[in-house]
């Protein structure tokens, strides 16, 4: 039964299953609160702001985790302080990002031309920030990686059923006193974390599909939000554990693309079974009943 | 017609007389043709954006210009015109997210939604695939990604203002029952405005656009000049022919203005157009605050009040 423990076989994959499994895990779950509350969009905008974070941590020889965290979270803060009123709407949130997002190509390119006099790695760092490489990270980043994504899934976990009820129904929460200001910046915060952490996983322009696929076909599966919660996680966590398989078993796959084609696969998957399941009986989908009153 | 490759560091930099600097850069024959393109790309990606500011539909808009990146990662890899593959990937992209239901309530649904950035991501994804194929210089990877004006030919400008045009003349005949059903959906409905075929029309018309602006700023900085021109213009003024005509110059201000600066600086061209685009909107945003301070705030937003009041 060697073939089931391939995982043990090189370090380098005990870290990425370590790490991915953590990652997987806190982007499943915070990635359906951000579906339920409508804020894919701001998940988005994080992804690259996350880009730009770490790029300009390079370009000015810090660490790219300090840039990495520091931006998403003071972004994400930013946008908790504009949705303060009414909801943060699309255009501005379009404007701030499409502009950060030219910082950071500016960045990038500051850092593959002060890197290409002395080796030019830049180029190659710059791409593994964009499309992740999770294959890459050392025992002691991946050790790191798990301990905040774990951290993170706590505190999610601890303020999910006032965050939830937030979520849905913001003025009786409100009524019955809960602090839902306060949820909403704590929330953005945890967002703006996760994005982070994701970015080493499965690169900045690819974590919303860690985010957005495994809660979107949860979504789909059914209608009680927390149960939902956790197959968002379950069905986040798998597809890690599956994709990182076929990247190790055909090489020519990149990893991020093995993770997030087994995440689409599955929420394509739930669209062809509600379908073939409404044909097979009248009633509507549960979720559906939800979704979409006809 | 060949390009004229004159080394960039034989030329002076920008010197006292701008008139003389204007003069060195048009002599110049891919200047000339990246002034041309950039024209097109404002004009389009004003007019569009404006109608995409509109209803609100900037998470779709950003999802269909940055799927443009794995169709150019594929049509290089599989070594054909990566113009077509910038068409091919959007185009897909906005026949895939048609296929969505949409929540009868007119805003996006988060399912909606959901769907919306697992395609994008997901796109992203294929085309690092793509590009792990392709194995070529990283450098062509950053050219998809955040653009490059150096290298539009003729034929390009030829293929863009084409493509322009079609976009345009469709956006035209869409322009009057789209504005409708946009900014009274119950009433356009109960008229027999067919909103559906619209919103879908509408969506390729994005899809289009996006694949044209990518090939100059590059996948990642389309939105720029599809949301900034027009989001900008929507804070001076609330009328359609007027703010259409306000995006289509700021666009066009901001592109050329930073094509003139990126050819005398060592900066990518998409720091310029981000960076020109946005201070645009933050000088219309403050515009209007002031004008609203000034007023004594009777009247403090010509913005129209449609679609989305978010949770």
């Amino acid at each position: 039964m060697t073939a089931t423990f391939f995982i043990f076989a090189h370090p380098f994959l005990e870290s990425a299953f370590g790490a991915g499994t953590a990652i997987a895990l806190v982007s499943g779950l915070v990635g359906y609160v951000v579906v339920l509350r409508g804020q894919v969009f701001a998940g988005d905008a994080l992804s690259h702001v996350a880009f730009t974070g770490a790029l300009a941590a390079l370009a000015f020889g810090v660490d790219l985790r300090v840039g990495l965290y520091g931006g998403c979270v003071a972004f994400a803060l930013l946008l908790a302080a504009l949705g303060r009123r009414g909801g943060a709407d699309d255009t501005v949130i379009g404007s701030m990002f499409a502009w950060v997002l030219g910082l950071g190509a500016l960045f990038l390119s500051l850092f593959t031309t002060s890197s290409s006099g002395t080796g030019g790695s830049g180029g190659t760092t710059g791409v593994n920030v964009l499309f992740g490489s999770i294959l890459g990270l050392s025992g002691g980043q991946a050790l790191a990686d798990a301990v905040v994504s774990l951290a993170v899934g706590a505190v999610l976990v601890a303020v999910a059923r006032p965050l939830v009820f937030a979520s849905l129904d913001p003025a009786v929460a409100v009524s019955r006193g809960v602090p839902v200001r306060a949820l909403s910046y704590g929330f953005f915060v945890l967002l703006g974390v996760t994005a982070g952490v994701a970015t080493q996983a499965v690169g900045a322009l690819l974590l919303l599909g860690l985010l957005a696929a495994p809660a979107g076909a949860a979504q789909r599966l059914t209608a009680r939000p927390f149960r939902a919660l956790w197959l968002s996680a379950a069905i986040a966590v798998g597809s890690m554990w599956v994709g990182l398989t076929v990247t190790y078993l055909v090489p020519t796959v990149p990893p991020s693309f093995g993770i997030l084609g087994v995440a689409t696969s599955v929420y394509l998957g739930t669209f062809v079974w509600s379908g073939l399941a409404r044909r097979r009986s009248d009633r509507p989908h549960p979720a559906h009943a939800v979704m979409w009153p006809a | 017609m060949t390009t004229i490759h004159l080394p960039l560091a034989t030329l002076s930099g920008p010197g006292a007389n701008p008139i003389d600097d204007v003069r060195q850069m048009l002599a110049l024959h891919f200047m000339v043709n990246a002034f041309r393109a950039g024209a097109v790309v404002a004009v389009l990606g004003a007019v569009i954006g404006w109608f995409m500011v509109l209803r609100r539909q900037s998470f779709v808009g950003h999802t269909l210009a940055v799927v443009s990146f794995p169709g150019a990662a594929a049509a290089l890899w599989l070594g054909v015109s990566v113009t077509s593959g910038y068409f091919a990937g959007s185009i897909a992209a906005a026949l895939v997210i048609a296929l969505v239901p949409r929540s009868p309530s007119g805003r996006a649904g988060s399912q909606e939604s959901a769907v919306i950035g697992t395609v994008q991501a997901f796109a992203l994804a294929t085309g690092a695939l793509f590009v792990s194929l392709y194995g070529g210089f990283l450098d062509s990877i950053t050219g998809l990604l955040f653009g490059s004006f150096l290298g539009v030919s003729d034929g390009q400008v030829v293929t863009l203002a084409v493509v322009a045009v079609v976009v345009l003349a469709t956006m035209a005949a869409l322009a009057r029952p789209l504005f409708f059903a946009t900014v009274d959906r119950e009433v356009a409905s109960a008229r027999g405005v067919p909103e559906r075929a619209l919103s879908v029309t509408f969506l390729l018309v994005l899809g289009c656009t996006a694949a044209e602006v990518s090939q100059i700023t590059g996948s990642l900085l389309v939105f720029a000049l599809l949301v900034m021109p027009a989001a900008a213009a929507q804070q001076l003024t609330a009328r359609p022919v007027l703010g259409l005509c306000v995006a289509v110059a700021l666009g066009l201000a901001v592109v050329w203005l930073s094509l003139g600066v990126a050819f005398y600086s060592t900066w990518p061209v998409g720091f310029f157009v981000s960076s020109f685009g946005f201070a645009a909107y933050l000088a219309a945003a403050g515009a209007r605050w002031a004008g609203a301070r000034w007023r004594g705030g009777v009247r403090s937003a010509p913005v129209f009040t449609v679609g989305v009041t978010g949770p």
